[in-house]
């Protein structure tokens, strides 16, 4: 704490919890739109990923209201927001905008392994068969014909999905940016940043993991695709640290009373997380490395490990951004003379140890998900060598 | 006793039905009796009240902390402030130091001007109480998400802390730090804990037609309340002679707390 703060400002309202939400919903929204980009834009190279990417953002996604909700003072009241909502609080859009995304995965999720599942309910006994037949529902229809419509409602949904997922993030970005009392949240640029940030971390996240599921699995690592992922995460990447630099670019050229507060800010309250870890590490470094690999054309498993590593830094960077949001924004004093301080405790609900078990529970889901309806497919694809293979349409 | 597949869905759908209503009655209730007029002889039609804060006058005696922490049953820790009380400092060369030791609960005496700027030029030095300016224009009202947080029809900006979730929004929307979440140990007039809580300018005593505990114990009457609709209230005449300014004009608040003595740096 340095300088003065308004007396009610000794408490960090919006902790740890609050950080993680909008960090896995950007998850949630990125890895969605790498299966739209496959089922809607029909970006082939990304097809080893597609129906992983989108249980994946499944798995995040259900998890998505659980910070938010043991955050409130009275979580017991947390069904008010669907039935007394005040229409004019952006903050009440939530449950329906996640109600409605979370229709529309399931029902692509469910459109999409229809085929897989009704095999396994033949296939399987007991207990398991039980299962499969549940999650049928009761329709065990996949003729040829069958199966060409899920596709189009597939696409449909895909289709659908993306401007839902937009909204789903770009409605955590309104919530900060919405805020005219604190100079570091108020910009409109923020949904379209929180937006970019998401796509850039979900991505990031799907070619860790692949490669990490490819080791598990003992199979080798498609190039094509990761080549495709990595050429994604780049261009995303790369509109995302000009947005974010624009952000505070304009906020240093108009050096409204603000400002000096935002310069301390950046510099020293938050200067390791903010230029070490959003900037340097977490986008810069990564862009370098992605490019050399683009460019010079590494060979063998080094091109692996460098986009794999390269993409560990992007999520811890995109991690830190929204930590640099959530809790940056609330260090500046509204008094515009101070400075509070922040370290998240260990123990206790807002604590460390809450936020990683939270942040581990989508992998179990996950992990529960790639039991029961195992998303790979594994036919080669040929390694092709176009300059920008992403581009090749369905045959 | 045999339950049919059939008869077990439907009963099963029964039960849901059931308990989602049983759990929504209580929104429902309240939804639909509220705007039942309260039988009493105050009509928030006829009223818009305002509130001045003179820095002229201001003596820093805190005073009015104390008597807002009893009167409201405001956690005595200095965290928790319906209202507070800045000093600022303002040096020969335009530096501006502020300070307010809990809250100026204890008053400024323990660490006078004289000690604790000692090596500084000072220019000036004043007083500046703070409280919530039940701004006209709300933006805690705009956010709340569930209605919690709303407006009188005469002017006061209240939490109804028996539906208030605890989503700390409001808090982050406010631009003046009027507001806190009340700790788990408060005993407030409610008994409410992790709920918001803020400055009512004391509406269980104006409704009465008493002033609010602040105002009542000002020993320098730096502090003066009344109605903006009676031409005749010590607030009317005050905003008719006087030259005031509300904080932080440019985010279009329209705060109705106004202040005698515009001093540059104070928001």
């Amino acid at each position: 704490m340095t300088g003065f703060l308004f007396p009610n400002e000794g408490i960090i309202e919006w902790d740890l919890l609050i950080v993680i939400y909008p960090f896995i919903t950007g998850l949630v929204a990125g890895a969605f739109i790498v299966s739209s980009l496959y089922h809607v834009f029909g970006i082939t190279s990304l097809k080893p990923v597609a129906r992983f990417s989108l249980i994946t953002a499944l798995s995040f996604l259900l998890i998505t209201p659980l910070p938010l909700a043991i955050h409130l003072g009275r979580p017991e009241r947390a069904l008010e927001m669907f039935l007394t909502p005040n229409l004019n609080s952006a903050m009440s859009a939530f449950g329906y905008i996640w109600f409605v995304y979370l229709l529309i995965v399931l029902a692509e999720v469910w459109f999409v392994f229809r085929p897989d599942i009704v095999k396994y309910a033949g296939s399987s006994e007991g207990l398991k068969k039980t299962i499969y037949s549940a999650l049928a529902l009761g329709v065990f229809e996949i003729s040829e014909e069958a199966q060409a419509i899920d596709k189009k409602i597939v696409k449909s949904l895909a289709f659908i999905g993306i401007p839902t997922a937009f909204l789903l993030h770009g409605y955590v970005g309104f919530i900060f940016g919405a805020v005219k009392a604190n100079p570091w949240w108020s910009t409109p640029l923020m949904p379209i940043i929180f937006i970019m940030s998401a796509t850039v971390s979900g991505i990031a996240l799907l070619l860790v993991s692949y490669v990490i599921m490819s080791k598990i699995r003992n199979k080798p690592v498609d190039q094509a695709c990761l080549r495709s992922l990595s050429l994604w995460l780049m261009g995303f990447l790369t509109v995302n640290v000009v947005l974010e630099g624009l952000e505070v670019f304009s906020m240093f050229y108009e050096a409204e009373e603000s400002w000096a507060m935002i310069s301390q800010l950046i510099t020293q309250k938050i200067g390791i997380s903010y230029i070490g870890i959003q900037f340097v590490s977490g986008a810069i470094v990564p862009l370098l490395v992605l490019g050399v690999v683009e460019a010079i054309g590494v060979t063998g498993p080094a091109k692996t490990v460098l986009r794999f590593m390269a993409s560990v830094m992007v999520i811890v960077g995109v991690f830190a951004m929204r930590w640099n949001v959530v809790i940056g924004g609330q260090l500046i004093s509204k008094s515009l003379r101070g400075f509070s301080s922040y370290v998240p405790p260990i123990l206790g609900i807002n604590g460390v140890i809450v936020s990683a078990v939270i942040m581990s529970l989508p992998f179990v889901i996950l992990a529960v998900l790639l039991y029961l309806i195992p998303p790979w497919q594994d036919e080669p694809q040929a390694v092709r060598r176009e300059p920008l293979s992403f581009r090749t349409r369905p045959r | 006793m045999k339950i049919s597949r059939r008869d077990f869905i439907k009963l099963g759908a029964k039960g849901l039905v059931g308990g989602i209503m049983v759990s929504s009655l209580q929104s429902l209730v309240r939804g639909f009796a509220a705007p039942e007029k309260i039988s009493g002889t105050y009509d928030w039609e006829k009223h818009y009240w305002g509130f001045v804060c003179d820095n002229e006058r201001c003596i820093g005696c805190g005073k009015c902390v104390v008597a807002c922490k009893l009167e409201n049953k405001v956690p005595w820790e200095p965290e928790y402030n319906r209202t507070w009380v800045e000093r600022y400092v303002i040096t020969e060369d335009d530096k501006v130091f502020v300070d307010s030791p809990n809250g100026g609960r204890d008053g400024f005496a323990m660490e006078p001007i004289s000690t604790k700027y000692d090596a500084l030029n000072i220019r000036k030095s004043f007083f500046v109480p703070k409280l919530c300016n039940q701004c006209d224009n709300p933006p805690c009202v705009t956010v709340c998400p569930v209605g919690a947080t709303y407006k009188t029809r005469d002017g006061i900006v209240l939490v109804d802390q028996e539906h208030c979730i605890g989503c700390r929004y409001c808090i982050q929307a406010c631009p003046y730090g009027a507001r806190y979440i009340l700790p788990d140990t408060s005993n407030t007039v409610l008994g409410q804990a992790n709920v918001v809580d803020k400055c009512t300018w004391c509406y269980h005593r104006i409704t009465k037609g008493l002033l609010p505990a602040c105002v009542e114990v000002c020993p320098a009457k730096a502090r003066v309340f009344g109605d903006l609709d009676d031409p005749a209230s010590p607030v009317r005449k005050i905003l008719a002679e006087k030259h005031v300014y509300g904080l932080k004009p440019e985010l279009g608040t329209e705060p109705k707390v106004y202040y005698i003595g515009f001093e540059k740096g104070v928001y």
